[in-house]
């Protein structure tokens, strides 16, 4: 559905993206994680045409972007960065006249469509106010509404949960399961772990521009080939695990064994008394945290802080945890959020 | 996308309050010179205001005779320096491109918006005019002054723009600038050409405003920069050493209009702002486009 190579896109001496190779397939909910400033609004405009490619190439649906844009993006709804309306108009109105100024948005089932579309984000009931007096959830689902009023086959969606509460993700991502079963690929973005983890069945991982991860969700999140186990008898356990034990805290012994079942019936065995036994798996955030730097937004002032002290202090600390040095050192200036330049 | 653009603009309060201004301004004017009955002196002031008290009837010309040079192109600038930038700030211009809305199209439907709220305005300002003219300051009081060639009650001013029409009578009645008579149907026809004349004139100012508005996200710098060139050029065209420009210049023929009211009409300087004015859309509508079709959309 959608595939890049070599993705590159300069602004000036800063790379926003580099070198991305995106593979979503048909059927997807891919998730893009990145920390603020990662290049995920920059990428996402790109699959959308609307920022050109400094070098390599994007097919969506099939055809190149942004040379075939027009034929691409009627199959497309999209949420790019924060929702946009016109504040003086109401909800529908909104609608329908972004659904006027594109093709196939047929004038006979528009006012169907709009109202279709309303109900689904669960704003069925708006009455006639502006936009402009809407909440910041009412314009988020207003948002989603307007890139479900032509049905897609492909969402693309920047942040789509942002600024909804709780209720409202959950409203948000159960619609969105709903879609995809019905046969619409989602991409998303998001910086909320916990979302994607939630929702997407695929995940690509942004850092600093370059994709340095993308994988299917549940082949990340299998067992590591490690299990928990608690016990009241520890010793009794690491004697009966010979060398198994890798490492022991109090009551918990984390246990290098690709079997459960044997594991707890080998201590059973041996008469240790076995309160949990839990298979480990790693979570998306340590796969996340693992194989990404620092966010952009994190670094910038630690490290203007680390300049301070350099010159106050003759031995400075290293900066803290920061595994690489920055990439670039126009970055130390520059704002930390470059999403929206 | 042009009927999209035409909704907007007519479910803007701001196009409906700028209008409003734009007819307010000769209704002052109006009730001052009927309450005092004190008009300019002939040769002094707006074009055509020497003329109203003695033909209320003319009063649709000496309204935009008044508005022309300020409030319309602040109007016209407002709205076109809007068009683009407006929409990036807003944020709506990525959902429009996304939609997927042509850029060249959007671009055009701009244009059209933008030169249907100037006819608007002209239209409001010279329908208003002819009522606060017949209503304020009366009907032809022609029977007061005569008919002759010759001896019309005033001569008409040139406006600041340096038309060359200092010193030509216009009569009590319907007259031409020339001393001539003028039947209504010849009156409704001038009236009308000078309208189109006017919009075309707005056009250039209009085109200017896009381009910027296509360079920058703020609406209010882009319509700023229009005006910044519409007031050096206005100042360029009174500069006797900058004579060799002056040709040239958005605002050279912009007085020009006012040669629809001489029998016959003089064509030359209305032909030639005529074409200034389309120079003028070719080359920043041109700019607009070249720029806004290679831009990246990164608001």
């Amino acid at each position: 559905m959608i595939t890049t190579q070599n993705l590159t896109k300069r602004f000036g001496n800063i790379a926003a993206v580099r070198d991305v190779s995106l593979d979503v397939r048909e059927g997807d909910r891919y998730g893009l994680l990145g920390p603020n400033g990662s290049g995920k609004s920059t990428l996402v405009r790109m699959l959308l045409g609307l920022v050109y490619a400094t070098s390599g190439s994007i097919t969506v649906l099939g055809e190149q972007v942004p040379r075939h844009a027009s034929r691409v993006l009627p199959q497309i709804g999209a949420l790019v960065e924060e929702p946009a309306a016109y504040p003086h108009l109401s909800g529908r109105a909104n609608l329908r006249l972004l659904d006027a100024a594109g093709p196939r948005g047929s004038r006979r089932t528009r006012r169907r469509r709009v109202d279709d579309a309303l109900e689904q984000v669960g704003l069925a009931g708006i009455d006639r106010r502006p936009v402009r007096a809407y909440s910041l959830g009412m314009r988020q689902r207003l948002g989603l509404a307007a890139a479900l009023v032509r049905p897609p086959r492909l969402l693309i969606l920047d942040e789509p949960t942002n600024g909804l509460d709780p209720r409202g993700i959950r409203d948000i991502r159960d619609l969105l399961i709903g879609l995809n079963e019905s046969g619409v690929t989602i991409f998303l973005s998001s910086h909320l772990l916990p979302e994607v983890s939630a929702l997407c069945t695929r995940v690509g991982v942004l850092d600093s521009g370059a994709l340095v991860l993308q994988e299917q969700l549940a082949s990340l999140e299998e067992p590591t080939g490690r299990v928990v186990v608690t016990t009241d008898d520890p010793e009794r356990a690491v004697a009966a695990l010979d060398g198994l034990v890798e490492h022991r805290d109090g009551a918990d012994l984390v246990v290098r064994s690709p079997d459960p079942a044997a594991l707890n019936a080998r201590l059973v065995t041996a008469g240790v008394p076995v309160k949990s036994l839990l298979v480990q798996r790693r979570s998306l955030e340590e796969i996340v945290l693992e194989v990404t730097g620092s966010g952009s937004d994190q670094f910038s002032v630690p490290a203007k802080e680390a300049q301070a002290a350099r010159q106050t202090e003759p031995a400075p600390a290293e900066p803290p945890q920061a595994p690489e040095p920055p990439p670039e050192p126009a970055d130390g200036q520059a704002p930390a959020d470059q999403e929206a330049p | 996308m042009i009927a999209v653009e035409l909704f907007k603009l007519v479910r803007r309060v701001r196009t409906w309050f700028s209008i409003a201004l734009m007819c307010a301004l000769p209704l002052i004017v109006a009730i001052f010179i009927a309450v005092t009955h004190i008009a300019p002196p002939p040769g002094q002031g707006s074009a055509f205001l020497s003329a109203v008290l003695n033909n209320g009837q003319l009063y649709p010309a000496a309204a935009l005779a008044l508005v022309l040079p300020v409030f319309l192109p602040v109007a016209v600038a407002v709205v076109a320096g809007d068009s683009i930038a407006g929409e990036a700030s807003a944020g709506t211009l990525r959902y429009l491109l996304a939609r997927p809305v042509s850029r060249t199209r959007l671009l055009a439907a701009k244009l059209v918006s933008v030169i249907t709220f100037t006819l608007a305005a002209v239209i409001a300002v010279t329908v208003s005019a002819y009522a606060i003219g017949v209503l304020i300051l009366g009907p032809s009081r022609a029977s007061a002054v005569g008919f002759a060639p010759g001896q019309g009650s005033g001569s008409i001013g040139a406006g600041a723009g340096g038309a060359p029409t200092a010193g030509l009578q216009a009569g009590a009645a319907i007259t031409s600038l020339s001393g001539t008579p003028l039947t209504t149907l010849q009156l409704v026809e001038r009236v009308l050409g000078a309208m189109a004349f006017i919009t075309v004139s707005m056009l250039g100012v209009a085109a200017i405003a896009i381009f910027l508005s296509t360079l920058t996200d703020s609406a209010l710098g882009a319509a700023l920069g229009a005006l910044a060139t519409l007031i050096a050029s206005e100042i360029l065209v009174t500069l006797e050493s900058a004579s060799a420009v002056a040709p040239y210049l958005p605002t050279r023929y912009w007085l020009a209009w006012i040669d629809f009211f001489r029998q016959p009409i003089f064509w030359r300087d209305i032909q030639r702002g005529f074409a200034i004015q389309l120079v003028y859309v070719v080359v920043f509508l041109g700019a607009a486009w070249a720029n806004f079709a290679t831009r990246d959309i990164t608001t």
